[in-house]
């Protein structure tokens, strides 16, 4: 009687060997493949692999001089040791930033999978139509929004919130604020996209089986969006984390990450260093990132 | 009548209503399900079977009415605070969970911490211990239909509700497990309240059916007093096959009732007529009817003659005979294949005969083709 379509799983799974035809299409499957590992062959390990060479180099060369390679490991060692407060900020402003987009975008995200109904679309356009305009003028407008005399700085100490002579722009709040808007919607789509997909049927049953509307939430809604949870954290730290156009238009020299410092870095010629600080951020991402995927225990749902 | 019986643990539906919209999918229905009893909801798509069962359980709320549990009003209770579970059409076993942590959900949601050995207990019970740590997408339709079941059978509700729980199963498998959820029943002695469309299935199941058309409750009863003496045309047709002919009754006499069925004299019992006077239409059973040879004496059978055969369908056990009447309409014949019994073929002209005892009389007023093709499974 009710609507029989969206069933669970199908029953039976092929757990064994692929039948034969599929392996003789193995040829075609690599050819497939050529046009991507190409790109990335050019795109992604060619300049790895130079970063870590150029963060090897002798930091006594400059660009007039060229730059020998002494295999010169004291590189990262100089790198972290001059870099470790930009090196925490980076991290701290991230992660407070993504929090900020999970408490922020997963009630959006449950709102337009389950409660939108015929809004559902507007409200995913809404979401990504600010991508239509360019990041710089929206992360400018932000700039003006938070400015000294602008509404919200005059509202905030109207009402006693901010001091008289307390300031948003220029703060970590306002570099923390920027950097949610600008990934806000990275976590509200893969988390939209996991809980579109959950069987509505599935919280009637948690209910059915005692499960108060709060643990139907947490034992089964929170657990099977989980994928989306961790794909959309993913999106929004690891960027956040290496971004510096927040803490350049929003920031002061007090709240500067370690994107600033290695475009700062790349602008003076400073080149061994500032790849050494490059391949600092990318493993400590890596790191924190496997770390995370596992604990999540989604590695099997991603 | 056992109504008047202090009242148990019975499941009451008073005056229970639920519109969608401008929509009414359940209709004052009044309802009462005796603790213990195996409990058919029958009827075709969108008769408000289902709408019925869910508000059982919670998952609706009635527009208006009262849902009572013995002497517990539960009309407002939420779902997870009724002694109630549910069996659902597509099982809604949680998918990142083992068929065990399956089982064991709804004890640990009321607290209870160890749980292992119940939950194996009723695993074995459902023949599926030995796939306790699988997922429910490893296992097979009809073995997550018996998941489905554990899930709500270990918390001892008070009532199981049932949402056609076979209905995605090939026919050999559903057999297998009508035969199957009889036995857990009758085993766990807990009130079951089985919803389908598949009227072999409520009569083979349910001590009780209550036949639903249009958020009503056509009629209600053992499966052999409504397959025997159906009360509507809709009941008539859903529940098996009859021959409905239209009749007008010309009087009474004793206990029967006097009919003209397109120019032959029949009689029917009074006992088993919906209606005494004026049109009327008189219901056969088709495996109730014999066919013979033109012109053989009546023997105080009831006789139509003038049939000829347009069609006959041999199924093993019996003979299926279309017969075309003089007025056009086609009745149905079943014929047991005994070896003694005359086999005919199409064109041969025949009589239709059957025992008075067996006819029923249903008012005319009544479409004779309600319920008449329920929906293919």
């Amino acid at each position: 009687m009710s609507a029989a379509g969206g069933h669970l799983p199908p029953a039976e799974v092929p757990l064994d060997a692929p039948p034969p035809e599929q392996r003789r299409s193995g040829r075609t499957g690599y050819l497939l493949l050529l046009p991507g590992s190409v790109w990335l062959g050019l795109f992604f390990l060619v300049p790895a692999v130079t970063l870590v060479a150029t963060s090897l180099y002798d930091p006594a060369g400059s660009l007039q001089t060229g730059y020998a390679m002494t295999g010169h490991v004291a590189n990262y060692l100089d790198a972290i040791g001059d870099y470790r407060e930009q090196i925490v900020r980076s991290l701290v402003y991230a992660l407070l930033a993504t929090g900020a987009c999970v408490l922020l975008g997963y009630p959006l995200a449950y709102a337009i999978a389950f409660k939108a109904g015929r809004w559902k679309n507007l409200m995913l356009v809404a979401v990504i139509a600010p991508f239509f305009t360019s990041f710089l003028v929206r992360t400018l407008s932000w700039k003006y929004l938070l400015g000294d005399h602008q509404w919200i700085v005059d509202g905030l100490q109207t009402v006693h919130l901010l001091s008289e002579d307390g300031r948003l722009l220029n703060t970590p709040l306002a570099v923390i604020t920027g950097l949610t808007y600008n990934f806000l919607p990275f976590t509200v789509l893969p988390l939209y996209a996991s809980l579109e997909k959950i069987d509505h049927r599935l919280i009637e049953a948690a209910q059915d089986l005692y499960a108060s509307p709060f643990t139907a939430f947490r034992q089964v809604t929170l657990k099977l969006s989980m994928p989306g949870l961790v794909a959309g954290t993913l999106l929004t730290f690891i960027p956040a984390a290496g971004d510096y156009i927040n803490a350049e238009l929003l920031g002061s020299p007090n709240t500067r990450m370690l994107g600033n410092e290695i475009e700062g870095l790349f602008a003076a010629g400073d080149y061994p260093i500032a790849s050494a600080l490059s391949v600092v951020l990318m493993v400590g991402i890596v790191v924190m990132v496997a770390g995370y995927v596992r604990k999540a225990g989604t590695e099997e749902l991603l | 009548m056992p109504e008047m019986a202090p009242v148990r643990a019975d499941l009451q539906l008073r005056g229970v209503v639920k519109r969608f919209g401008a929509f009414t999918a359940v209709d004052e229905l009044d309802l009462t399900v005796p603790e213990g009893s195996f409990f058919a909801l029958l009827g075709p798509s969108g008769c408000g079977k289902t709408t019925t069962l869910r508000m059982v359980a919670g998952l609706e709320e009635p527009t208006a009415g009262s849902i009572l549990l013995g002497e517990q009003d539960i009309t407002d209770l939420k779902p997870y605070r009724r002694p109630v579970n549910t069996v659902f059409q597509s099982y809604a076993l949680f998918p990142h969970m083992s068929v065990a942590d399956n089982v064991a959900f709804g004890l640990k949601r009321r607290g209870r911490k160890k749980v292992d050995a119940e939950v194996s207990a009723m695993l074995d019970l459902v023949e599926l211990g030995h796939l306790a740590g699988r997922k429910p997408a490893q296992l097979s339709g009809g073995q997550q239909q018996r998941v489905a079941l554990a899930r709500a059978l270990i918390n001892q509700p008070r009532v199981l509700l049932l949402d056609e729980p076979l209905g995605a199963l090939d026919l050999k498998l559903r057999r297998a497990m009508q035969i199957e959820l009889k036995r857990i029943q009758t085993e766990v002695g807990l009130t079951f309240v089985h919803v389908t469309h598949d009227q072999e299935e409520a009569m083979t199941m349910a001590d009780t059916v209550a036949v639903m058309n249009n958020g009503r409750i056509e009629q209600l009863g053992a499966p052999e007093e409504l397959y025997d003496l159906p009360a509507t045309t809709f009941v008539a047709n859903f529940l098996g096959q009859s021959n409905l002919v239209g009749a007008t009754v010309s009087g009474m006499s004793g206990n029967d009732l006097l009919l003209d069925v397109h120019g032959s004299r029949l009689v029917a019992p009074v006992a088993r007529a919906g209606v005494k006077d004026g049109r009327a239409w008189i219901g056969i059973r088709p495996e109730k009817v014999f066919l013979t040879l033109p012109g053989e004496p009546s023997d105080g059978d009831s006789v139509l003659t003038g049939g000829v055969v347009t069609d006959v369908s041999f199924v093993g056990v019996s003979t299926q005979y279309l017969v075309r009447m003089p007025w056009e309409q086609e009745l149905t014949v079943f014929e047991q294949n005994h070896t003694s019994v005359r086999r005919f073929v199409p064109g041969d002209q025949v009589d239709l005969r059957w025992r008075p005892e067996h006819t029923f009389t249903l008012d005319a007023a009544q479409d004779a083709t309600a319920g008449a093709e329920p929906e293919d499974e």
